[in-house]
């Protein structure tokens, strides 16, 4: 019966290959309905009968001992049932694993990608340069079809096979709004088989298009950009096409009901898409990076599906201790920490699918996966993660991700459990069509067996990767040999002692043992058995042991991070020289009292029993300084400096919560900032006014219920004088035509108002939306500005239109005018001595604070740099050098006066009671160059502690060293590392 | 379409263009032309003492309530015994400093970096040792002024660029002309060690470079094939640059390295001790981590602007300003300097900030001044207000180191009494008149 069964077995093997064999050189047995045939029909329908298997029809749901039919490409049934049905080709799983194939969401597999057109241009190019009526913008694509271009790659489509995937959601990966992506298998036939929907998805993300036309610039641009879109689409739909044709717009409609996938490049990025996704009542299912544990509470808030790449980092190669020194902390934790992110979005239930894009080694898919596994991510979620999930996204649950009847035949078969340290994926069958990904019966390797050559016995040793055989007889005596293997046929070629080389041929059986025969040096037919020794024990393979990373977790995951925000205490400073910023002056010998985040009371505190006692005596107490003017934590961008005007872009939308000088510059005592678009252009964009609660997520650094400003600029960089030969096209170009960008956006935007309050249908504009509010007093001007003629300029520009120009930055001129701006009831906020570094300011004076404030202008000084931004007191206390102003009038230029301009003074700016408990306590004179912040508070938590500093620095000395430490043990160990690199950080200037 | 026509421009065009350019510029910057400056001071006529001062020697120490006489431009006496003198000057309650030099620095070689026509500090191509800082000095810099008034009254100006930028001279900012201004004709060669990383703006990933190695070697075989051709006297196709660069190095003067990474740092030092060449560091921000080496080798150095930021996330937050304290306690002789020119007049500044951390205020002053004129090699004459030394002092209400009261008074170079006047001040005279609230 046995043997019987041996036999059938092995001859269904033989048929088998013989069947892939066909397969495999590239004979398309599936003809096309609509195609012409050359000779007779050959229709299959691939009838199998699978037998014997551990079907995991889901993750939930495995039957052992049990069969699986399938039929012209689907799934008859699971069954327990054992007899075959009639015309079925039967193949026995011998208790192989069967799983549904991988679904892979994030690839451009197939797809051509998209290519730069013709020579770069010599000037700055604003318009398409693509041909016929589509978007303004050439990153805006919908239009783009990615079933025109798809074709099969077999190349591609094997490397996805071969770790597990069945069917890939493919798309080309080119601008904001990218088109429609492709739903296919991955069989090797042609798309026509293959596609299973030409038009599944619609794909975004934060990356411009192959393009030479300059806008947008900047992340925060591209934010704009698909914001406008989105109203444009709807607008063209309503009533926009009556008026114009755009085909853009026009294939808009029928993408935006596809599931919208939007690619990011980090944890920050998905909260930011998000939040766009919220704005217009979409999901986005975000392609992420792998760095989502950093936020990962944040992100489940979202609510958002995240696609999960498994690319953890190589160690750094670190062993050189100069090189070593460039690499971050934060990389080093991120290398540490990245197999963990799976189970970090698995508990806090965000969902989530695995793609294996991203991923250098793509071999490596497998086994990062259980890596995964290992770090804490449960199989059932990993598996739902590869079939289940991502075939519910692209609303294809009936029919891919399961082993269920009326589903495609796309599964794998495993020689173990798949997620086993060593298991094998040994096929992977696609619409019903067998892949051999590995033949079973290549683990020869490692195996010994009893050898018997014509009566001699041996222990024979197969080493598969040599492919070499060792023969020792019980005397010792050792022959060696090559291993070769063809279908299932094995030759042996052994050299004997004489000097003859044997030449073995045989067969495999099922048990494992090797019998056939060999001709010896006389050419004489004789026979040999290699039975298998005792299989050694499949136990062997390592534990799943559990691991866990060792380096805490901190917000932001940087240097400097901290575990949670501070907590939010009762707190009393007693017995410091306070800076009030009242008409109570300077206080010696005072205390003040924090509570719920306010001060509650300056001057003798009697204190709560749960306070927090801070001995100020000797120091010095001020409220917290206030930069007017800065460009710390933006990223990707500080301009959208392409177009005249970009009213739209808003520096919220790209805060960038990590940036390391949040924490240095609250070490400098500055407790908020306004975060200020560059100047790039006449109208810029919107600004960000932030507390410096370094740790929060990007949304919770927003000062909540400030009022909303605007950058503007004037002058040389709006002129574009600096920018080199290329920058030489764009109005304007002098500042008479400044002024007509300016009038011409401001009467635009009176007829806009006008015609929304007349109940005109309109298309809703951000632009104009933002510029309307300026007009109706919502919205306030903050303008980067130089030298008189343009201040004058602008403040009668903005009398003409009824409003006021709410500050001029920089205003280096403004001594020269300061009489004109007090009439005006504009602010200053001007730098202390800066001079000289170009045209416009070569008439600029570090006297100009104290002019602008003695005639009665509110003058502030600010930064614009993120190193002075750290030195904003003694940066005041020149205004003493330079002007005589007094201390209390110097101090205030950094504090009270700057909260005044920003319309924030009844919150910040002085220690009054009532007011957030955002302070400063200083070890000297605040306005003396000896000064540093010892303790800054903001709303009541201690958010820079000099003495906690000194430990922390201490303890990213000794991080840093453990993990080199472990990084060079990988190294030692033989593993792959990648040489010593860094991301330097970004810093931003005005023009940059 | 319009761009590939406007590319399409004959150099005629380019040539005519950067005329009239020029011509624009020419009419546009009225300390070219317009006005020029307030004459320098004369000589010394009469015999000064300054009395009842707190006297900055600029050594480390200090004279309280002191007497400093000089006469013909030179100090004839520091201490605390009453001087007689033809003019008796009463300083009590302020402050006595020599006057403050600033290193490394592009003054009077600049006057509007945004503006090309003013820019005359670097030449073209990589290795330029024959070119003279001194003779593009321009003692009519609006700028230079700005400086006085803040006590500084000595710089090095300095070329830029290439990997050797050129000689560098040392200048007294009151002067006629560059003739008149000249300290030292050359202080010594600038060199810019080849950078130890590369940036891949692609990708944004500072990385090690490939390059580094080569690119020393290469530094190295220029400076022995220019030593080599100075042993040399009669050579029948003269090579300017070697013997310049061979010149400058016979002469003893140093070779002004400017490195800031510890690997580059301590490569120069090693490649300085093959070739026998005596240098000095510039910039050196990482010096901290090498101040042991550098205090037991003896290599001076010019320390960058502290006013920046740490070059890593993760070093210590207030790193440079730290980094004074760390050098002076690790015995080395460093100076401050501060890149730039018209924020040459912030360099005090830094010397109170390293205080704040750490540093003693004498110290910061001694790295002012005589660790200045030390490294610049005119320690003899310049730097400390010690007798037989140069008049060159300035009288600050208040501590110099310190914005909220340095308030210099007066000013003497070489005994001559200097305007410290400049356009800025005649500004806001002009303005704050006009408002009424001059002060």
């Amino acid at each position: 019966m046995y043997a019987l069964r041996a036999k059938l077995i092995y001859y269904m093997k033989t048929f088998f290959t013989a069947l892939f064999v066909l397969i495999l050189t590239g004979i398309t047995l599936n003809a096309q309905e609509t195609f012409p045939v050359n000779g007779a029909h050959d229709e299959r329908a691939n009838f199998y009968f699978l037998t014997n298997g551990t079907i995991h029809i889901n993750p939930d749901e495995i039957v052992e001992n049990a069969s699986l039919v399938i039929r012209n490409g689907k799934i008859v049934s699971v069954t327990s049932e054992t007899s075959v049905p009639d015309g079925a080709i039967v193949k026995d799983l011998d208790g192989k694993h069967v799983y549904p194939s991988f679904i892979e969401l994030s690839t451009t597999y197939g797809i051509p990608a998209a290519t730069m057109k013709g020579p770069r241009p010599s000037k700055q190019e604003f318009s398409s340069g693509k041909k016929g009526a589509f978007s303004w913008n050439e990153s805006l694509i919908p239009e783009y079809d990615a079933s025109t271009e798809f074709d099969h790659d077999e190349k591609a489509a094997a490397a996805l096979r071969k770790i597990g995937f069945g069917t890939v959601l493919t798309h080309r990966d080119n601008g904001i709004v990218q088109g429609s992506g492709v739903l296919t298998t991955l069989q090797n036939d042609r798309p026509h088989k293959t596609i299973l929907n030409p038009r599944a998805s619609s794909h975004l993300a934060f990356s411009k298009a192959k393009t030479y036309q300059s806008p947008p610039s900047s992340q925060m641009g591209m934010i704009a950009l698909l914001r406008q879109f989105y109203l444009n689409a709807e607008w063209y739909e309503m009533a926009g096409k009556n008026e114009t044709t755009n085909l853009s717009l026009a294939a808009w409609r029928n993408l935006k009901n596809l599931p919208q996938f939007f690619a990011v490049r980090n944890k920050l990025e998905v909260l930011r898409a998000a939040r766009i996704a919220q704005e217009y009542n979409n999901v986005y299912i975000i392609r992420g990076t792998g760095d989502e544990y950093q936020r990962a509470a944040e992100i489940a808030q979202t609510g958002m599906p995240l696609i999960i790449p498994v690319n953890y980092p190589k160690a750094y190669d670190v062993e050189d201790p100069l090189d070593g020194d460039l690499v971050s902390l934060a990389q080093m934790k991120h290398w540490e920490w990245a197999p963990k992110n799976l189970a970090v979005l698995a508990e806090h239930n965000i969902p989530f699918a695995i793609t294996s894009d991203l991923l250098d080694d793509k071999k490596q898919f497998l086994t990062h996966v259980r890596k995964a596994i290992q770090y804490g991510l449960d199989e059932k979620s990993a598996m739902h993660a590869l079939t289940t999930t991502p075939a519910q996204w692209l609303g294809e649950e009936d029919r891919l991700g399961q082993l269920k009847e009326g589903f495609l035949a796309n599964f794998l078969i495993t020689d173990q459990p798949i997620f086993e340290s060593g298991a094998k994926i040994l096929e992977n069958w696609i619409q019903g069509v067998p892949d051999v990904i590995q033949s079973p019966d290549s683990d020869l390797a490692d195996q010994k067996f009893d050898f018997t050559l014509d009566h001699a016995s041996f222990e024979a040793t197969i080493n598969r990767k040599a492919n070499k055989i060792t023969l020792v007889s019980p005397d010792s005596t050792k022959l060696e040999g090559t291993v070769r293997e063809e279908l299932d046929r094995i030759t042996f070629l052994i050299k004997t002692k004489s000097g003859d080389y044997l030449r073995l041929l045989g067969y495999r059986s099922e048990n494992g043992d090797i019998k056939g025969t060999y001709q010896d040096g006389s050419g004489d037919q004789k026979s040999f058995q290699a039975v298998l020794q005792e299989k050694e024990s499949s136990d062997k393979k390592p534990a799943k042991d559990s691991m866990e990373v060792i380096t805490p977790m901190t917000y932001p995951f940087t240097a400097y991070g901290r575990p949670a925000l501070p907590d939010q205490r009762t707190v009393v400073i007693e017995n410091a020289t306070v800076w009030t910023n009242t008409d109570r002056g300077i206080r010696t010998n005072t205390d003040v009292l924090i509570q719920d985040g306010k001060i509650a009371k300056v001057g003798n505190v009697r204190a709560p029993s749960d306070a927090i006692h801070i001995d100020g005596t000797d120091m010095h107490l001020t409220p917290g300084i206030i930069d007017e003017h800065s460009h710390i934590a933006i990223n990707n961008g500080v301009n959208e400096g392409t177009l005249a005007s970009s009213a739209a872009v808003r520096i919220g939308d790209v805060l960038n919560s990590e940036d390391i000088n949040i924490y240095r510059q609250l070490a400098g005592g500055v407790t908020t900032s306004q975060l200020l678009h560059g100047s790039a252009n006449p109208i810029g964009g919107q600004s960000a006014l932030i507390k410096l609660r370094w740790g929060a997520p990007p949304e919770d650094l927003k000062f909540e219920g400030a009022d909303p400003f605007i950058k503007f600029a004037l002058g040389e960089n709006v002129k574009q004088s600096n920018w080199g030969e290329q920058n030489t096209v764009r109005f304007p170009q002098t500042r008479m035509g400044v002024e007509q960008v300016l009038e011409d956006h401001f009467t635009r935007a009176l007829e806009y108002g006008d015609k929304k309050d007349r109940g005109i249908p309109y298309r809703k504009d951000l632009e104009m939306e933002t510029l309307l509010e300026i007009l109706n007093g919502e919205r306030f001007i903050t303008c980067h500005s130089y030298v008189q003629s343009e201040i004058n300029m602008l403040m009668h520009l903005a009398e003409r239109y009824d409003f006021r120009v709410n500050t001029f930055t920089h205003i280096l001129e403004g001594y020269k005018v300061a009489d004109k701006m007090k009439e005006h009831g504009v602010a200053g906020s001007t730098f202390s001595d800066w001079w000289a570094y170009k045209y416009e300011v070569i008439d600029a004076i570090p006297y100009n604070a104290a002019i602008m404030h003695d005639v009665g202008v509110l003058t502030a000084l600010n930064s614009d740099d993120a190193e002075m931004a750290r030195r904003l007191n003694t940066e005041a206390a020149k205004t003493i050098k330079y002007g005589g102003l007094t201390e209390e009038e110097a101090l205030k230029l950094v504090t009270l006066n700057p909260a005044k301009m920003l319309h924030i003074d009844d919150r910040v700016g002085s220690i009054e009671k009532g007011k957030d408990g955002d302070v400063v306590l200083w070890n000297a004179h605040p306005l003396s160059i000896v000064a540093s912040a010892q303790k800054v508070f903001i709303d009541g938590r201690l958010y820079f502690d000099r003495e906690k500093n000194a430990k922390e620095e201490e303890a990213i000395a000794q991080e840093r060293n453990r993990l080199i430490q472990a990084m060079i043990r990988v190294k030692k160990g033989g593993s792959p590392t990648q040489k010593a690199e860094r991301t330097p950080e970004e810093e931003y200037h005005c023009d940059d | 379409m319009n761009y590939i026509a406007l590319r399409i421009i004959s150099p005629r065009r380019i040539s005519l263009g950067i005329s009239v350019l020029f011509l624009v510029l020419f009419l546009l910057i009225p300390g070219q032309v317009s006005f020029a400056q307030d004459p320098p001071s004369p000589s010394q006529s009469e015999s000064i003492t300054l009395r009842g001062g707190t006297i900055h020697i600029g050594n480390g120490e200090i004279i309280e309530n002191g007497h400093l006489l000089f006469d013909k431009g030179k100090i004839n006496y520091v201490g605390d015994e009453a001087q007689d003198a033809e003019r008796i000057i009463d300083v009590s309650g302020q402050h006595i400093y020599p006057g403050l030099i600033a290193p490394n620095t592009d003054i009077g070689l600049v006057e509007i970096s945004a503006v090309r026509a003013t820019r005359d500090f670097q030449e073209v191509g990589q290795y330029n040792p024959h070119v003279r800082a001194l003779i593009a000095y321009n003692t009519d810099s609006r700028i230079i002024p700005t400086l006085r008034s803040n006590g500084i009254l000595l710089s090095e100006v300095t070329p830029r660029g290439g990997i050797i930028s050129g000689q560098s001279s040392l200048v007294q900012l009151d002067a006629w002309n560059w003739e008149d201004a000249s300290v030292q004709d050359t202080a010594g060669i600038h060199l810019n060690w080849p950078s130890v990383y590369t940036y891949d703006s692609k990708n944004r990933r500072l990385k090690t470079s490939d390059k580094y190695e080569e690119n020393v070697r290469s530094i190295e075989k220029y400076f022995q094939s220019a030593m080599a051709y100075g042993k040399r006297k009669d050579h029948a196709n003269t090579n300017l640059r070697f013997q310049a660069l061979s010149d400058v190095i016979s002469a003893n003067h140093p070779v002004f390295v400017h490195a800031n990474n510890q690997k580059a740092m301590l490569d120069a030092i090693d490649w300085s001790e093959r070739l026998g060449i005596r240098i000095v560091l510039t910039g050196a921000q990482d010096s901290w981590k090498i101040a042991e080496t550098l205090a037991q080798k003896e290599i001076p150095v010019i320390l960058a602007s502290t006013q920046r930021l740490p070059g890593h996330t993760d070093t210590d937050i207030t790193q440079p300003f730290q980094t004074p304290a760390q050098l002076e306690a690790a015995g080395v002789l460093w100076c401050f300097s501060h890149e730039g020119s018209w924020d040459q007049r912030n360099l005090p500044f830094q010397g109170g900030q390293a205080v704040g951390f750490g540093l003693d205020p004498e110290k910061a002053i001694q790295a002012l001044t005589l660790s200045t004129a030390r490294i610049l090699g005119i320690d003899k004459r310049y730097g400390s207000l010690e007798a037989g030394k140069s008049a060159t002092i300035v009288i600050s209400d208040g501590d110099i180191l310190d914005p909220k009261s340095s308030m210099i008074l007066q000013a003497f170079i070489d005994g001559r009494e200097v305007d410290l006047d400049n356009k800025q001040k005649k500004l806001y005279r002009k303005f704050a008149e006009k408002y009424g609230v001059l002060k």
